[in-house]
């Protein structure tokens, strides 16, 4: 019997973030796009207050507080938990309190034991889960891809407009796989490969689409790691990127607070499963990455792009075919400092930042930690060592991390976003350098006239005990 | 939202890629709660150098910017486009824009128009020989026109009808406010909340 072009339609095999598209379309066709439901929004003190604004002069209310959140995060301090100096931070975080307040939004604030990260924050209560729909007010949120969602960043106007409707008009994007395939040598981890990912695609490789990491080296990661990768979808310009959830998925989530339980966790997990690519299903582009090629990699410019393996050396602008890319090049060395030529393991830092959203999450600790234990922080390196979330502070102290960091001469601090961009005052100085676990090397990222390395945590604490860029295999 | 249909100014020639968000409007900016007043913060850092172009007399007018490829990358920050706004441009010409950037842009009155990489070359030289040529922006007809050279541009038919009319995206969306209602009510019971606080 043939069938109708709709009935083609609906069985043809579906990407994974097709089909978490598919069911959360509420209207499509017609020449508007599609109109896709929000099933969680994370509010921060940073890019909500107009959106909150823009409800007030409307008349209008949030309209599901049950799938919002928010927390505090970019401007808070990292040496206290009482006192924001800055009055403009301090007066942010007071609107984003005196919001949550008056539109009935549950708030995590400085100070209280859920506070954090925001990206952190999701996953950690159990509210991140397979085939959801997550955005928020910031570009990072492609983290929460990790579960198998899609997950994305929003401007300010659509912070409003999710408020307002619970929804987001969306045009429907492009799909992209990156297939790593093999497993991951020793010592390299999630963070090298992403670095590498971007290094390959450039800073716009993405665009308009949503990427699905996938392949053995992807499979073996751990949720902790899966979030690495996904964290750094936007830094190669893509929309979202997600990875199938499996059985580490499945058991990350159980337990937490807001995780399904009885029979509608056996309910999730049936509808959970189904949450993979189908075999056959088509995606507009693949790169394929074999593991067993990757080293230890870090960046050396201005843009997450200009990466290089830790074994290489600075590369000169003329090693750049594409014009664009070659001055791109210049001015970033003329930024960074650097010398073409330089091998990358000799190049000095001042401070060393261990924390963000990227890399910020108790195994993020635990790996540097064990490279650090017994060992001390090099003579004139600022270490600086950030927990993402209040949550994650507990665990490490319970697990012993902070007396290895104390010991080794680290700076240990309370949770936030930090050095990651510099809204507090963790900031680098003018022409100081850092090894960062961070994901922007933008200029001026951490604090004005701020050089940045990107790096994994296990190089950022080689780093802090050598005063070079190294890895653990180094010391 | 304001509408835009078509803007005739002059063009600052902006020689460089991969401008990210983070140098459109550093983060230290981002601590006002209010929708304006971010002019100061627009490319802060290089406009402390005097040879910064928008130092220069000539470009202080412009209301169109052009520039290289990737422009707005990076974080989310609305704040950018504001800044670029209360600054006084209306246009933005560049081969191709961040995302998220682009997004905010057309919801808030800014024209960003992709333009390929030969016709940014020459709008800057055009620019760099002669800062008072006038260049229009026309959404109407989805050209660049400066001098005897007219580019065409693709743009999305929703998009430009929603700028054109100066429409706000909420209240659209409200119109369907039935089919939201729908979908709500056919939602797994299982799906988390964040309230009540279950921790």
């Amino acid at each position: 019997m043939s069938r109708t072009p709709q009935e083609a339609e609906e069985t043809r095999p579906r990407t994974l973030a097709e089909k978490v598209w598919d069911a959360h379309v509420v209207r499509t066709g017609g020449q508007q796009p599609d109109l896709l439901y929000i099933d969680l929004h994370l509010l921060h003190e940073v890019t909500s207050p107009q959106a909150f604004d823009g409800l007030r002069q409307a008349g209008r209310k949030v309209r599901r507080t049950d799938l919002t959140i928010a927390t505090e995060d970019h401007n808070t301090p990292t040496d206290n938990l009482f006192t924001i100096a800055d009055p403009t931070s301090r007066k942010q975080i007071e609107t984003l309190r005196a919001n949550c307040e008056e539109f009935g939004v549950r708030i995590h604030s400085l100070g209280d034991a859920e506070q954090g990260v925001v990206h952190v924050v999701g996953p950690q209560l159990g509210l991140t889960q397979p085939g959801m729909t997550v955005v928020c007010g910031d570009s990072h949120t492609s983290t929460h891809g990790a579960f198998g969602s899609i997950a994305f960043g929003i401007g300010t106007s659509e912070v409003e407009h999710v408020l307002a409707t619970q929804t987001l008009p969306q045009a429907k994007p492009k799909y992209m796989a990156v297939t790593v395939n093999g497993s991951l040598p020793e010592g390299v981890s999630a963070k090298d490969l992403i670095l590498k990912i971007i290094s390959i695609t450039g800073t716009g490789g993405g665009k308009g689409h949503i990427v699905e990491y996938r392949g053995q080296a992807i499979e073996e990661l751990s949720m902790e790691g899966r979030m690495t990768v996904c964290n750094m979808s936007i830094e190669w310009g893509a929309k979202a990127g997600l990875i199938a959830p499996d059985q580490a998925t499945f058991d990350y989530v159980q337990g937490r607070a807001h995780a399904p339980q009885g029979e509608d966790w056996d309910a999730a997990v049936e509808y959970w499963r189904g949450l993979k690519t189908d075999e056959g299903a088509v995606f507009d582009k693949e790169i394929v990455i074999d593991a067993a090629s990757l080293s230890p990699f870090v960046t050396w410019g201005t843009n997450p792009g200009q990466g290089i393996e830790l074994s290489g050396a600075v590369p000169a602008p003329e090693d750049f075919e594409d014009p664009v890319e070659r001055t791109t090049a210049a001015n970033a060395l003329t930024y960074m400092g650097l010398e073409a030529g330089t091998p990358m393991r000799q190049i000095g830092v001042d401070v060393v930042f261990l924390g963000s959203c990227t890399n910020g999450r108790i195994e993020d600790l635990r790996t540097a930690a064990e490279v650090i234990k017994g060992r001390k922080v090099a003579d004139g390196v600022n270490m600086m060592v950030v927990p993402g979330s209040a949550k994650v502070r507990e665990q490490a102290i319970a697990e012993g991390l902070d007396r290895v960091f104390i010991d080794a001469g680290a700076d240990w601090r309370f949770a936030g976003c930090s050095m990651c961009l510099g809204m507090n005052p963790d900031q680098l100085t003018p022409g100081q350098r850092a090894a960062s676990t961070s994901n922007r090397n933008f200029e001026g990222r951490q604090g004005k006239g701020g050089r940045t390395h990107l790096v994994s945590p296990a190089v950022a604490a080689a780093t802090a005990v050598t005063g070079r860029l190294a890895s653990p295999a180094d010391l | 939202m304001d509408k835009f249909t078509t803007h005739t100014g002059t063009a600052a020639p902006l020689r460089r890629s991969n401008v990210d968000t983070d140098q459109i409007i550093p983060a230290v900016y981002l601590k006002r709660v209010t929708k304006t007043g971010f002019e100061d913060g627009l490319f802060a850092e290089w406009r402390e150098d005097e040879k910064f172009l928008l130092n220069q007399p000539e470009y202080r007018d412009a209301t169109i910017l052009v520039t290289g490829t990737e422009f707005g990358t990076g974080s989310s920050r609305e704040h950018a486009v504001w800044a670029l706004k209360d600054y006084g441009f209306k246009a933005v010409i560049a081969p191709r824009f961040g995302d998220i950037f682009r997004g905010n842009s057309l919801k808030n009155g800014l024209l960003t128009v992709e333009l390929p990489e030969a016709a940014v070359e020459e709008l800057w030289l055009l620019a760099e020989v002669r800062p008072d040529a006038e260049v229009t922006v026309d959404l109407v007809a989805c050209e660049v026109r400066a001098g005897d050279r007219t580019w065409g541009f693709e743009f999305d038919e929703f998009l430009r009808w929603r700028m054109m009319e100066g429409l706000d995206d909420v209240a659209l969306t409200l119109r369907d406010e039935d089919k939201i209602a729908a979908f709500e009510s056919n939602r797994d019971a299982w799906r988390p909340r964040t309230l009540p606080a279950a921790v």
